[in-house]
């Protein structure tokens, strides 16, 4: 193959041999992943053919209302998917769903404004995608975070209150080491990009053919994008999310079983 | 009156803790004594609105205890919590952190004397404190707000009997020297005799025995 707009189902099929040999490696180790495998195969190949048949249709209607609407229903999907690795963070859904959309929105309004890209969907689906699929996971891991801090530092917390903080202010240490958490997944990879790993745009782009400096260029835009955004992202969600931990009397309120977090 | 509690439940983990408490806490040094899981350290987060009752009024001062601003409130009444309760940092950092809340500077030093400790602890980390220091050390943070009323949850249970004399003697200390008031959160009823004009036993979240002003020797300046 010379190109990746060539790509056939064929060589798409031809690539099930690696996942065979997979499979292959979970049955001889005992690994009981075969399972997790063919789901993972089955549902990735349904997904994206079906994300396939979306994006085209925006990409004909050539309409921003209808980009904005992906982007909205991406969102909505992130934060419900995120709300449930941050468990025993209290309504976590609404900090969620407000930090992807305001993520997404904010860098793609920066990036056609800085003039990086044009207002077309052919840009902005794509982008817009990779901005709320990495803003969901640093969101997610940040809010964890959270929890997982509140829930041990809570002596920490009371002693703050007790000597006259307000609910923000003791709170802080622990927002900044859950932030540091949400970002540094993303800080590492950029640091390490090239070296230990080639991105996943730029392999793209140069399997279809770009000339390599071209698809470095891209590149960088992207990962500058990315660390924006999910900066973005997780300090709204943590900032908003923390409030949830204390009432309106500067009290931290009782740990909440997890199924009663949700929401 | 300090404190007057009247018909107070609270609970906790969704556990009533407190069952419709009523006592007065005067001015001076008040106890509240009773076994693990009596309600009694409830009972003191309710006086500086760590936590709110369930049901009943609680009045500080005259005043109801919700219609105060919060905040003012836990400076006035400070709570000296069971250990382990400072913050990350130095010794200096945790004395100071609720003055610089508000914008104001301490005498670390100073402060760090007042509750039993060489000033020349104050560039110490906290974490590396032994426990009888690391309690002289929440003394001192809570001495920092110039509080009218210390609240202090079993101040000396995690001490040897030397230490735990010597932490009661800075406490007789500062009520004299000070004029502050006390109320103290202790399973030990020998130490509720030693240190407490006023003694409230607590049971299973109720008042089994309150005895009267037993007033004596340790009285501070400035009680009523």
């Amino acid at each position: 193959m010379n190109a990746a707009s060539d790509v056939t189902f064929a060589q798409v099929a031809a690539t099930l041999g690696l996942v065979a040999l997979a499979v292959l490696v979970s049955l001889w180790q005992r690994m009981r992943l075969e399972r997790g495998i063919a789901v993972a195969v089955a549902r990735s190949f349904i997904q994206l053919t079906a994300v396939g048949f979306v994006i085209q249709l925006v990409f004909d209607g050539d309409s921003l209302l209808l980009v904005v609407a992906l982007i909205a229903a991406m969102a909505l999907f992130g934060a419900f998917t995120a709300r449930r690795r941050a468990p025993t963070v209290p309504r976590a859904f609404v900090p969620l769903l407000v930090a992807l959309a305001l993520a997404g929105t904010a860098t793609l309004v920066l990036l056609v404004v800085l003039g990086v890209f044009r207002p077309e969907p052919r840009y902005l689906v794509p982008l817009g995608g990779m901005v709320i699929g990495n803003s969901m996971t640093a969101a997610a891991v940040a809010l964890s975070r959270l929890g997982d801090e509140v829930t041990a530092s809570r002596r920490e917390i009371e002693a703050a209150l007790a000597l006259g903080a307000t609910a923000t202010q003791a709170a802080r240490p622990l927002v900044r080491r859950s932030l540091r958490s949400g970002v540094i997944p993303l800080i590492d990879s950029t640091k390490t990009t090239g070296v230990i790993f080639f991105p996943g745009i730029m392999v793209g782009l140069l399997v279809a053919g770009a000339a390599p400096l071209d698809a470095v260029r891209l590149q960088l835009i992207i990962l500058y994008m990315l660390l924006g955004s999910v900066s973005i992202a997780s300090v709204t969600a943590v900032v908003l999310a923390q409030r949830s931990f204390f009432t309106s009397s500067h009290q931290l309120r009782e740990p909440a079983s997890p199924r009663a977090a949700r929401g | 009156m300090l404190f007057e509690l009247h018909r107070v439940s609270a609970s906790r983990g969704g556990t009533e803790v407190l069952r419709e408490v009523s006592l007065t806490l005067p001015e001076g040094a008040s106890c509240v004594a009773g076994d693990s899981g009596s309600g009694k350290s409830t009972l003191l987060r309710l006086l500086n609105r760590l936590a709110d009752p369930d049901a009943g009024t609680i009045a500080y001062g005259g005043r109801a205890l919700g219609s105060m601003a919060v905040l003012e409130l836990r400076r006035e009444v400070a709570l000296v919590p069971q250990l382990p309760a400072l913050l990350p940092g130095t010794v200096a950092e945790n004395v100071a952190f609720g003055p610089g809340l508000i914008g104001r500077e301490v005498e670390v030093g100073s402060l760090l004397e007042l509750a039993g400790l060489p000033a020349a602890f104050a560039g110490r980390e906290a974490d590396r404190l032994s426990v009888g220091e690391q309690q002289r050390v929440m003394l001192a943070r809570a001495l920092a707000l110039e509080p009218r009323v210390l609240l202090l949850d079993e101040p000396t249970s995690a001490l040897d009997a030397r230490a735990r004399d010597r932490v009661e003697e800075t406490l007789v200390d500062l009520r004299r020297r000070l004029g502050l008031s006390l109320v103290l959160v202790t399973h030990d009823l020998a130490q509720a005799e030693r240190l407490a004009d006023r003694v409230v036993r607590l049971e299973s979240g109720r008042v089994v025995e309150a005895d009267g002003d037993r007033r004596d020797a340790a009285q501070p300046a400035g009680a009523e």
